[in-house]
């Protein structure tokens, strides 16, 4: 995990310095978005190991920025955790649809976040 | 009175005649019918009841035997106020069976037999015939009373020739417009008319008459009541016997004879009618007669002795020099006779050209030439020429008897006559057991006592009948005096032969009817008229039947379905202890078929189809109209079925319009529940993560302040949130106590700007105020109108993005509501999401300073519901800008 690269994209900004927190412990490298705009060209410039996504931003919907990842090459195989407030099935099918590689109801345990992107970091490494 | 002027008088009342029902019958025939039809119409076309035997004959009557002449107004005015129920039946058969003629009712009630038609047609044309050379004589007699010098001398040269030119004028005139067309309702709109209009001059002239004679002959009411008591009139006693029997007559004669039949049945054009007439006719019947005895009395009293009492009403005039009343008078009895001739000799060859003429020329030619309109000009040159043949007759008679008898003597024979055909029509539409045979027998008992005992003898001694035979009876058989049957003598000869024909004739009618059996014909007829007012055809009765199982199980497949008539025809076999489908075409089977047919396509259908097939019967004129009838009611219902469906398309749109709306407000429940679950999740997830990692790892105090700081803040959002949506739900169900109080509205605002300001207190904001204009007590829930204005002022302070922010509050009073405006300087809010902020969870920016879970406004808005106000955006103010509009008192 260390030396890893990890982009947060949330809004809500206690959340981002709960999971900042979390992350950095391991030793990875954790840069915060506060809003999507412009998604692709951070992560072009940031080329992160691992991004979290949460589903509901103010501006636009992780879903749809996920779509867009995935339509571009050089994100097509790059791993995303989803993370959403709402919880429902319906949410989790639509991450799944849209390509997310794994999918966290909020509220969660930090150990379970840790664990889903330690996987994801090993896998996409 | 120069003879030239009176002819020359007559020639262009006849002119006016002509011109009247010429317009009468454009007019009915452009559509314009109109009052044409009215029931004053219709009573006074009835007026032809008094003929020139009532204008002239009642004053003669009266002078010879008093009071009597009364019982002829009396038996139609008995019949109209008493028995009207009859008329209406005669006259709805009369309309429902397209009978044309009274020779026609009887024929077609006794099952369309024509020697029937042929019976009561001889019989009419044989008591009408006097009655028309009647007519004819009084017509002549008055010209006479006007070309001789001396009121008493009525000898004419010429009086043959003056009665030879009245029969032809009246021939032509009846041609003319009695044969214009051969409708099926045999209506005569211009004749009508123009019978109107002679009962109109009839009635006038013998009022004028009346009222010369008792106030300018006589002194006036209490001169003339004095000379009536004088005279012999008064001496008159009423014999009971004869009193009755000639009122008998004339009420018989009111429903029987042909022409009173054909103004009153044939040509009546609104069954409704009859009840008026039922008032009016005996109403001008009274005032037709109201003169007479002032007329007898005066006239007996100045004229010379042995001058015809008959001419009275002509007379008086004349030697009293008042010539012009004395023409008045003239045209009233000319009117008298020629609606009398004209109505009668139409009636009287309709029946003989329906009845013998027509008959008897396809009989001739059958086989041959049978096209239908053939047929129809023969109708119409028969009945022409038998226009011609019965005046001729009438002239003949007239020729022949030279004025034999007084007028009324003539008339009460014809009335007995006509009353022969009573027992057959009332009994006809009475009662369903009248048989042919019965009717048969009767007419010709009544006819045959009629001729002998009275028709005969009225040619007087030697005429037709010998004075022997008179006297002892024919062969000497002294029980068959024409005057004494039975060795019955004493009687007056008129009532002698009523009592006789009419007792006889009506016992025959009873004892053929009991002994004979109605065919089926009849039957049907028989149904039709004595049910006409249930109007449902009824069980015809198939007794003999040509129709094939075969077809009729065919039929019955097309209507009823294979199946079912399969079923039902096998089940009618079992019953015949047949096997198989087909069972004997038994009348009773039939009968049943026709009933089972009739529940699905109506009975008159049903009996017309089942008619068809079985040969025999023909399908009648009312058949069809039943047949038309259901087929209407068929089409209502299809009506009635479309306007349900039309109905059902409504509901099913207003069901899917529910359904949509349901659905909506399901969508909506879903984003509101997600959005809650959201709002919760998102500080609990910071909860959770922070106590987690204050549980596990040691911190640097500074760090577990921050994060314990945050869990605190996190839980007091939750707080809030929670609390916002109880107040919302509270309030969105309208179930809020108000607590109603008075506060001034500026103590308020100012309140609420104090506490708004820990709303990022860290910010310069500048609130500018008028005090003078706040200053007002209002009457409402001062809480929550106090937690609107928090609301309003704290996201001023959360979202104007000007530099330097201000908020303006501006208080307007408009009437009894208060209007607070809350205008802020910055960029405001873009217009297309004015219309979502007071939506719940719209908050329209990042979450992180907003602090809520964006349901002020949408609290806002409740709340304002809730005090009778409201709450809007302002667009236009430069920044984001609310109004509040408040009513000053809140209305409980």
């Amino acid at each position: 995990m260390r030396d890893k690269h990890i982009v947060l994209i949330e809004d809500e900004p206690n959340i981002a310095e709960a999971i900042r927190f979390i992350l950095s412990r391991e030793g990875v490298r954790v840069t915060h978005h506060a809003s999507g705009a412009g998604a692709l060209a951070m992560l072009q410039a940031e080329r992160p190991d691992v991004l979290v996504l949460d589903l509901m931003l103010p501006d636009r919907s992780g879903l749809e920025i996920l779509a867009e990842l995935r339509a571009a090459p050089a994100f097509a195989a790059l791993p995303v955790l989803m993370l959403t407030a709402r919880g429902q099935n319906r949410d989790r099918e639509a991450a799944e649809r849209a390509g997310a590689s794994a999918f966290l109801a909020k509220p969660f345990a930090n150990a379970d976040l840790l664990a889903v992107v330690r996987e994801l970091a090993r896998g996409g490494a | 009175m120069p003879f030239n002027i009176l002819v020359a008088v007559s020639l262009l009342y006849v002119v006016v005649l002509f011109g009247v029902a010429f317009v009468a019958e454009r007019r009915a025939r452009g559509g314009l019918a109109g009052w044409l039809r009215s029931p004053l119409v219709y009573t006074l076309s009835l007026s032809i009841y008094c003929t020139a035997w009532t204008f002239y004959g009642a004053v003669g009557y009266a002078a010879r035997s008093g009071l009597e002449f009364l019982t002829i107004y009396l038996g139609p005015t008995l019949v109209f106020v008493g028995w009207w129920w009859v008329l209406r039946k005669l006259v709805r058969i009369g309309r429902a069976q397209r009978v044309t003629s009274i020779a026609d009712l009887i024929s077609s009630r006794y099952g369309k037999s024509n020697f029937l038609g042929v019976l009561v047609t001889l019989m009419a044309v044989l008591a009408s015939t006097p009655y028309i050379a009647l007519q004819l004589q009084s017509v002549t007699l008055s010209f006479g009373v006007f070309a001789s010098d001396t009121p008493e001398g009525w000898a004419l040269p010429d009086q043959g020739a003056t009665a030879l030119w009245l029969a032809a004028g009246l021939t032509l005139f009846t041609i003319l417009f009695g044969t214009r067309n051969l409708d099926a309702n045999e209506r005569h709109h211009g004749i009508v008319m123009a019978i109107a209009v002679e009962a109109v001059v009839k009635l006038v002239a013998l009022l004028a008459v009346g009222i010369f004679v008792v106030w300018g002959v006589a002194g006036g009411v209490a001169d003339v009541l004095a000379r009536i008591d004088a005279s012999a009139i008064s001496d008159w006693n009423l014999k009971p016997g004869r009193w009755a029997g000639l009122t008998f007559v004339s009420a018989a004669a009111i429903l029987t004879l042909p022409r009173m039949f054909q103004v009153m049945v044939v040509e009546n054009a609104d069954e409704r009618h009859v009840a008026t007439a039922s008032w009016a006719f005996p109403l001008y019947l009274m005032l037709m007669s109201l003169f007479v005895v002032p007329i007898a009395v005066v006239g007996l009293e100045i004229m010379p002795a042995g001058s015809n009492p008959d001419l009275f009403v002509l007379t008086i005039p004349l030697s009293a020099g008042a010539g012009k009343l004395a023409l008045l008078a003239f045209l009233g009895g000319f009117s008298s006779a020629t609606s009398m001739v004209i109505v009668a000799a139409i009636a009287l060859a309709t029946m003989v050209s329906n009845h013998i003429v027509t008959p008897l020329w396809l009989a001739l030619r059958v086989g041959s030439a049978r096209a239908p309109g053939d047929v129809r000009g023969i109708v119409l040159m028969s009945r022409r020429l038998s226009i011609g043949a019965v005046l001729a007759l009438g002239y003949t008679y007239y020729h022949l008897s030279g004025g034999s008898a007084a007028l009324a003597a003539i008339g009460l024979i014809s009335f007995v006559g006509a009353a022969q055909v009573l027992p057959a029509m009332i009994g006809g539409i009475y009662w369903r057991g009248a048989t042919h045979v019965g009717a048969a027998m009767g007419l010709i008992t009544g006819f045959g006592i009629w001729l002998y005992c009275l028709f005969l003898p009225s040619f007087g001694a030697d005429g037709l009948i010998s004075t022997q035979v008179m006297a002892e009876g024919p062969f000497g058989i002294g029980w068959l005096r024409p005057q004494a049957l039975f060795g019955i003598v004493g009687l007056d000869p008129l009532l002698h032969a009523l009592f006789w024909s009419i007792l006889l004739n009506t016992a025959t009618f009873l004892i053929g009817s009991l002994a004979s059996f109605p065919g089926p014909m009849e039957r049907l007829q028989g149904v039709a008229f004595v049910n006409i007012f249930d109007q449902s055809s009824g069980p015809g009765g198939w007794v003999k039947s040509a129709a094939e199982a075969e077809d009729l199980l065919s039929m019955s497949q097309r209507i009823l379905g294979p199946e079912e008539a399969q079923r039902f025809f096998q089940a009618q076999a079992a019953a015949q202890g047949k096997l198989g489908f087909l069972p004997d075409p038994t009348p009773d089977f039939i009968a049943r078929l026709e009933r089972q047919l009739a529940g699905s396509v109506g009975a008159a259908t049903s009996h017309a189809m089942i008619a068809q097939l079985s040969g025999g019967a023909t399908v009648s004129v009312q058949d069809l109209i039943a047949v038309a009838g259901e087929a209407q009611q068929i089409k209502e219902y299809s009506a009635q079925l479309e306007a349900k469906s039309d109905e059902l398309a409504r509901t099913a749109r207003a069901l899917r319009e529910a359904n949509d709306k349901l659905t909506d407000l399901s969508v909506q429940k879903d984003a509101f529940l997600s959005q809650i679950s959201h709002e919760l999740r998102t500080p609990m997830t910071s909860i959770r993560a922070f106590s987690e990692i204050l549980m596990e790892v040691d911190l640097p105090d500074e760090m577990r302040t921050k994060y314990a700081g945050i869990i605190h803040d996190e839980t007091r959002r939750l707080t809030r949130l929670l609390d916002d949506l109880l107040d919302l739900s509270v309030l969105e169900n309208r179930r809020v106590q108000s607590n109603i109080g008075v506060a001034n509205l500026h103590d308020l605002l100012s309140k609420a700007v104090t506490s708004a300001s820990n709303t990022r207190p860290d910010r310069a904001f500048v609130v500018q105020r008028d005090a003078a204009s706040e200053h007002m007590p209002v009457f409402t829930d001062t809480d929550r109108l106090l937690q609107v204005f928090i609301n309003i002022v704290s996201n001023a302070r959360k979202y104007c993005d000007a530099e330097r922010a201000v908020l303006r509050i501006e208080v307007k009073k408009r009437g009894r509501i208060v209007e607070i405006d809350f205008i802020d300087n910055g960029s405001g809010i873009p217009k297309k999401s004015q219309a979502l902020i007071f939506e719940k969870f719209a908050r329209l920016t990042d979450t992180s300073h907003a602090g809520g879970a964006g349901l002020g406004l949408a609290i806002c808005r409740e709340i304002m519901a809730n005090l009778g106000g409201s709450i809007d955006y302002l667009p236009g103010q430069g920044g984001a800008a609310f109004r509040v509009r408040l009513p000053l008192k809140r209305a409980s």
